[in-house]
């Protein structure tokens, strides 16, 4: 068995257990050692792939750390302003209603300065898919607190903990669209896990499949790890986002078939 | 066959619009402009063309509404008012960025702040110098009539789409309010998925095998490529400026002075001409069509032959100063403006032109 572990076997066909995902470019990531920004991207390629979808696909990259997602997937793709991606994929559908689109969005983008344009195309039903990955903090402006930050949550804009009485509360707003008569599924998953990682695919299968069947909007929230922005290392923050964040962001389908689950 | 009609200024807009194959319009009511998106929603453009027609939940939406169908190929506008466009300047930024052609009107009110509903000529310099962030600029086109505003539709998406930068119809409250006669041509159909591929290799319509993936952003981190792309936008506005420059004269052959205005406030200059000329007053007209690019040439040509210049703005005075540069100081130019949502009147024009100019 051991002599069988050389180069030119791992490399043979046969033996491929992991490859890159066809649909990323060769570009290298430019995510911190363990971020799931990098995770989410590939399966949402992965299921552009398998859907056949590639040339009817195009994807709006936000403004944080995912902000030049479009060098990684190898699709059309708009580069929106801070917080403005569901109105753009909203005309995007509008004037092309065969196409897939979807809108790729951190918790600061999606939930605090484009929250008016979350609500208002959930609430119109737009037939699109929303990808919400929801680390708790402004990554890519050096961990600012974000409208996500949990309680206590230290940020570099709440160095003594997140104060809800001065600060506020966190904003479940993925709870909240649920509530909107427009959203079709609203899910929360995350991608730290193989396990978790399947899950999350098949929720994001499910959105674009939802798109074909012209269903109305779906929303796929990723909880997410940010080591950069928590100051701890990616072990550490993957174990800190499983014992904080996911009691306060609890996973799981939110609604299904336009019926609340939970 | 052009089709003659009676009709409001906004009216034109949108019915132009439906004609000249407009994919999209994106808007949020704010008067004195809403008669474009309620014109639009009576007549209902899918039925007719497939043009789209979506009240959004704001001008930043309604902006980026536009910037994602343009980035589309598609040929999409929206309209506002002063403190509307004042919310768009973001998206329009981001278009000029990232080389997307749209058409935006602004229907202008006077300002500051809240203001008043009255028309005004007070976003001159937001409108011609920028108006957001960055080093760059829209075409600005400024009708006087109904029929202009009809025509500026398909003219302002021809130089959008020509140069891939955003088109703006620079109206005010007057004309977007008041009916007059307007010619339409017939309907063009718009464009299919197929022509947009070709016309706008650009577009993001969904890569296929036979290119490379396209890209729609503003953004480019590294300062050395930055550089680059602004002296490209650079070049194309000197092009712009080569190419690009519309005015009108009135009067000016035998003109000893010369009134410079643009929408309603040279209406009421070609009226004060009327009325200076009977007093023997040989005084003309040259109205700038396009404020940017704004006809610096003509306007030195002009301060060369003529004795004085009055700048009539509805503004405390923004043109005026595209006026003095251009005539480089060769003779008197002065400003006569009124602000608030006040429309001068003819006689006072010329009560002013003899007092500043012939008088001063
Ligand atoms: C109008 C505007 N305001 C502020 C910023 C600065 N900014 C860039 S990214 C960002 C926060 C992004 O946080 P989030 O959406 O959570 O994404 P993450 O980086 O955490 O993935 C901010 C505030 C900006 N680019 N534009
Ligand atoms: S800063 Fe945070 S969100 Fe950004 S790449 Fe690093 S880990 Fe990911
Ligand atoms: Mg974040």
């Amino acid at each position: 068995m051991e002599e069988n572990i050389t180069k030119e076997n791992i490399r043979k066909k046969e033996n491929i257990v992991y490859k890159k995902t066809n649909l990323m470019t060769d570009k290298v990531l430019s995510y911190c050692p363990g971020c799931g920004h990098g995770t989410t991207h590939r399966i949402i390629m992965e299921v552009v792939d398998e859907m056949g979808i590639q040339s009817e696909t195009l994807g709006i990259a936000p403004v944080g750390c995912s902000v030049l997602a479009y060098e990684f997937m190898n699709i059309d793709m708009q580069e929106a302003a801070h917080g403005r991606a569901p109105a753009m994929a909203t005309a995007m559908k509008r004037l092309m209603p065969e196409k897939y689109i979807f809108s790729y969005q951190g918790d600061g983008d999606l939930a605090a300065i484009g929250t008016a344009e979350t609500i208002h195309a959930c609430n119109r039903g737009e037939n699109i898919t929303i990808i919400f990955v929801n680390n708790g903090i402004y990554g890519m402006t050096g961990g600012q607190m974000a409208p996500t930050t949990l309680p206590g949550m230290k940020s570099s804009t709440s160095p003594y903990g997140r104060d809800i009485v001065t600060m506020g509360n966190p904003l479940k707003i993925t709870e909240l669209i649920a509530q909107l008569p427009g959203t079709y599924f609203v899910t929360r998953q995350a991608v730290h896990t193989p396990a978790n990682v399947r899950k999350t695919k098949k929720a994001i299968r499910k959105a674009f499949e939802n798109q074909k069947l012209k269903k109305g909007l779906s929303f796929v929230e990723v909880v997410s790890n940010c080591s950069s922005g928590w100051k701890m290392t990616p072990v550490q923050a993957n174990k800190w986002m499983v014992e904080n964040m996911f009691p306060f962001y609890p996973l799981g389908d939110i609604k299904v078939d336009r019926e609340l689950v939970k | 066959m052009r089709e003659l009609k009676l009709m409001k200024g906004n009216e034109a807009i949108s019915e132009a619009a439906i004609r000249v194959g407009c994919d999209g319009y994106f808007g949020y009511p704010i008067t004195p402009q809403s008669e474009i998106l309620e014109y639009l929603m009576v007549e209902k453009p899918e039925e007719i063309s497939g043009m789209i027609v979506l009240q959004a939940e704001s001008e930043l939406a309604s902006i980026n509404m536009v910037y994602a169908g343009a980035a589309c190929g598609k040929r999409v506008m929206t309209s506002s008012s002063s403190p509307g466009i004042s919310l768009m300047q973001e998206g329009i930024s981001y278009m000029a960025g990232a080389e997307l052609p749209s058409l935006i009107v602004n229907v202008v009110r006077g300002g500051p702040g809240l203001g008043t509903i009255q028309p005004s000529q007070s976003d001159y310099f937001q409108a011609t110098k920028g108006g957001g962030h960055g080093d760059y600029h829209i075409i600005v086109l400024a009708p006087s009539s109904v029929q202009e505003m009809a025509d500026f539709v398909g003219l302002g998406f021809d130089l959008a789409f020509k140069y891939r930068n955003p088109a703006m119809i620079l109206s005010d409250g007057a004309i977007g309010q008041m009916m007059e006669k307007v010619e339409f041509d017939e309907h063009q159909p718009r464009f299919t998925e197929e022509e947009i591929r070709k016309n706008t290799p650009w577009a993001t319509v969904g890569k296929t095998p036979d290119r490379e993936r396209n890209i729609i952003t503003s953004l480019d981190l590294d300062p050395a490529r930055q550089e680059i792309h602004n002296i490209k936008l650079q070049a194309k506005y000197r092009k712009i400026e080569e190419n690009e420059v519309r005015f009108e004269k009135i009067a000016c052959d035998d003109a000893e002075y010369i009134f410079v205005a643009y929408g309603t406030s040279s209406r009421i200059c070609q009226k004060a001409i009327q009325l200076a000329r009977e007093k023997g007053i040989k005084v003309g007209l040259f109205r700038p069509i396009t404020l940017y690019p704004f006809p610096v040439k003509e306007i030195k040509e002009l301060s060369k032959k003529v004795k004085g210049i009055l700048s009539v703005e509805m503004s405390a005075g923004q043109m005026i100063e595209d006026i003095r540069l251009a005539a480089e100081g060769n003779i008197k130019i002065e400003h006569f403006g009124k602000m608030g949502g006040i429309i001068h009147s003819p006689a006072e024009v010329v009560e002013v032109l003899e007092q500043k100019i012939i008088g001063g």
